[in-house]
C-alpha cells in the first residue's frame, strides 16, 4: 500500500484536491511528456474503478446537453463529478475549437465537479491517445463518476468501449430506418440506448427500432442494453437515463463482469503502450541505424520486399543482420 | 501554432476564448476563435453569459496558455479586472489575458496597467491578433 507521503508531489497534490496539479497533469499526458508517467505510475494503485461512463453518437444530438443534465442529477444526490469532452483536432492546421464546455452551466464554486475539454489529436476512434489515462487520474483525485464526451461519432468510432466500464450511445429521430440499426460498429457497443430530443416527432419509431434490435442481439454478456428516451429543451428522462446507466453498473459487479472487462482494458492498454513503444523504437532505429537504413534502402530498390524487411526488424539492442 | 515545451516537443497552444457579461454578441468571438483555430491552436470556446469566476475556473481546468475576452456591452471596466483579481487570487497571475470589443482608449490604457496584455478594437486584423496571441503565449510558457 502506498502511502501518501511516498507519493511524488504532484499525485500527492491531485489525491489532496489540488485542482491546478490535476489539470496540469492531464496536460502533461496529452502532451506525451515523460514527466507525466511518475504521475500515473504512483496513482494507479489509488484508483478506485469508480463507474467510467462513455457518452458516444453522432454529432449533434445532444451529448454535451444531456451530460450537463446527469452532472446537475448527480450532484443534487451528492455524488461528485468529472468530465472528459472530446472534440476533433483539425487534420489541416492540428488547431482545434473545443466547444462543449458551452453547454455546462454555472457550478462556478462548486468542488464537486471538473470539466475538461480535449482535443482527439490525430487520434482515430473518437477519443484522443490520452482520454484513458486522464480518466484515471480523475478517478485517482476522488471523482464517483467520470464521464468521457466522445468525439460526435461515425459509424465506426468505437474506440471508447476501450475506456469506459458503461457506454451510452444517443441517437435521435430519423436518423434512418430500423436497417442502420442492423450495421456493425456504434450500435454494438452500446449498454445503454438514449434517444434524445423526444420532443421532437418520430422519436417513439427510433424507440420501437432500437427495441426491435435489442431483442435480435445476441446477448453473450447477459446484460440487455436498455432504451431510454429524453429531452434537454424541457428536461425528462435523465433520471431514467441515469438508472439505465447505474443499472449497468451494478450488473457489472453482479454478474462478475467488471473484473473480465476490466481485464480485457488494461491488456488492450499494455499491447498499446507496447505498440507505442516499439513503433517509436523502429522509426528511431529506420532512421538513424545504418544497418536498418540499408535494409530500407534495399526495399526502396525493390531488392527486398516490405513484408520480409518487417520479419527481420527487432526493436531494441537487437538488431536484424 | 505550437509552443516548444522544455522538453523542446511542439505542443499546441491552449487558449480560452469567452464572452464574459451580459451582451449577446458573439460573433467577433467566434470569428478569433476560428482563425486561432486555423492557426493550430486548441481554442476552449466558453460562449456567452460568462462570469469572471466562471471563466478562471475553465482557465484553471482547461490549463490554457492563454485567455482572449470579448466583451461588447461597456462593462469592461468592471468585469475585466475581475477576472485579473481572480487569476491572481488563484496563483495564475502568468497567464496573459487579452481583450477586444469597444473599448474606449483611455479604458484601454487603464485596463493595460491592470495587466490585460493586449487589447483590439474594432478595427484590429484577424493576423495581428493570431500573432499577438502566439507571441503571448510563447512569453508565458
Amino acid at each position: 500500500m502506498t502511502g501518501a507521503r511516498q507519493l511524488p508531489s504532484v499525485a500527492r497534490a491531485i489525491v489532496a484536491g489540488d485542482r491546478r496539479a490535476l489539470a496540469r497533469a492531464i496536460t502533461l499526458i496529452e502532451n506525451g511528456d515523460a514527466s507525466a508517467a511518475p504521475i500515473l505510475k504512483a496513482l494507479f494503485p489509488r484508483t478506485r474503478q469508480v463507474p467510467i461512463v462513455g457518452v458516444a453518437g453522432p454529432l449533434g444530438v445532444g451529448k454535451s446537453s444531456l451530460l450537463n443534465l446527469l452532472v446537475g442529477h448527480l450532484r443534487a444526490r451528492g455524488r461528485t463529478v468529472a468530465v472528459v469532452a472530446v472534440d476533433p483536432s483539425s487534420p489541416f492546421s492540428g488547431g482545434s475549437v473545443l466547444g462543449d464546455r458551452i453547454r455546462f452551466e454555472g457550478r462556478a464554486d462548486d468542488p464537486g465537479v471538473f470539466f475538461r475539454s480535449m482535443a482527439s489529436r490525430g487520434a482515430a476512434g473518437g477519443v484522443a491517445a490520452a482520454t484513458l489515462e486522464a480518466a484515471r487520474l480523475l478517478d485517482a483525485a476522488g471523482f464517483d463518476v467520470v464521464f468521457v464526451e466522445t468525439v460526435g461519432s461515425g459509424q465506426v468510432d468505437v474506440a471508447i468501449r476501450e475506456i469506459a466500464s458503461t457506454r451510452v450511445v444517443v441517437l435521435v429521430p430519423h436518423l434512418g430506418d430500423e436497417v442502420q440499426t442492423l450495421k456493425a460498429g456504434l450500435f454494438e457497443i452500446a449498454d445503454v440506448f438514449c434517444v434524445n430530443k423526444t420532443d421532437l416527432p418520430g422519436a417513439e419509431h427510433a424507440q420501437r427500432d432500437l427495441a426491435d434490435l435489442v431483442a435480435m442481439g445476441p446477448e453473450s454478456s447477459g446484460w440487455k442494453p436498455k432504451i431510454v428516451g429524453t429531452s434537454t429543451t424541457a428536461p425528462s428522462g435523465i433520471s431514467d437515463l441515469w438508472d439505465a446507466i447505474d443499472a449497468h453498473e451494478a450488473f457489472l459487479d453482479t454478474s462478475g463482469t467488471r473484473r473480465a472487462g476490466e481485464r480485457h482494458r488494461l491488456a488492450m492498454e499494455i499491447v498499446g503502450l507496447v505498440r507505442d513503444r516499439v513503433g517509436r523504437e523502429l522509426t528511431d532505429q529506420l532512421e538513424h541505424d545504418p544497418d536498418l537504413r540499408r535494409l530500407l534502402d534495399q526495399v526502396v530498390a525493390r531488392d527486398l520486399d516490405p513484408r520480409t524487411a518487417a520479419e527481420r526488424l527487432r526493436p531494441g539492442p537487437h538488431r536484424s543482420s | 501554432m505550437t509552443k516548444t515545451t522544455a522538453g523542446s516537443k511542439a505542443v499546441p497552444i491552449r487558449v480560452l476564448i469567452a464572452k464574459p457579461g451580459l451582451d449577446g454578441h458573439d460573433r467577433g468571438a467566434k470569428v478569433v476563435a476560428r482563425a486561432l483555430r486555423d492557426a493550430g491552436m486548441e481554442v476552449i470556446y466558453a460562449g456567452l453569459r460568462q462570469t469572471p469566476e466562471e471563466i478562471v475556473r475553465a482557465a484553471l481546468e482547461e490549463d490554457v496558455d492563454l485567455i482572449g475576452l470579448s466583451i461588447l456591452s461597456g462593462a469592461h471596466m468592471a468585469l475585466i479586472p475581475r477576472v485579473l483579481t481572480l487569476l491572481k487570487k488563484n496563483k495564475a497571475a502568468s497567464i496573459p489575458v487579452f481583450a477586444g470589443g469597444i473599448i474606449p482608449d483611455e479604458d484601454a490604457r487603464r485596463l493595460r496597467t491592470a495587466g490585460v496584455r493586449a487589447i483590439f478594437g474594432p478595427g484590429a486584423t484577424l493576423e495581428e491578433i493570431v500573432s499577438t496571441a502566439q507571441k503571448l503565449a510563447r512569453s508565458a510558457a
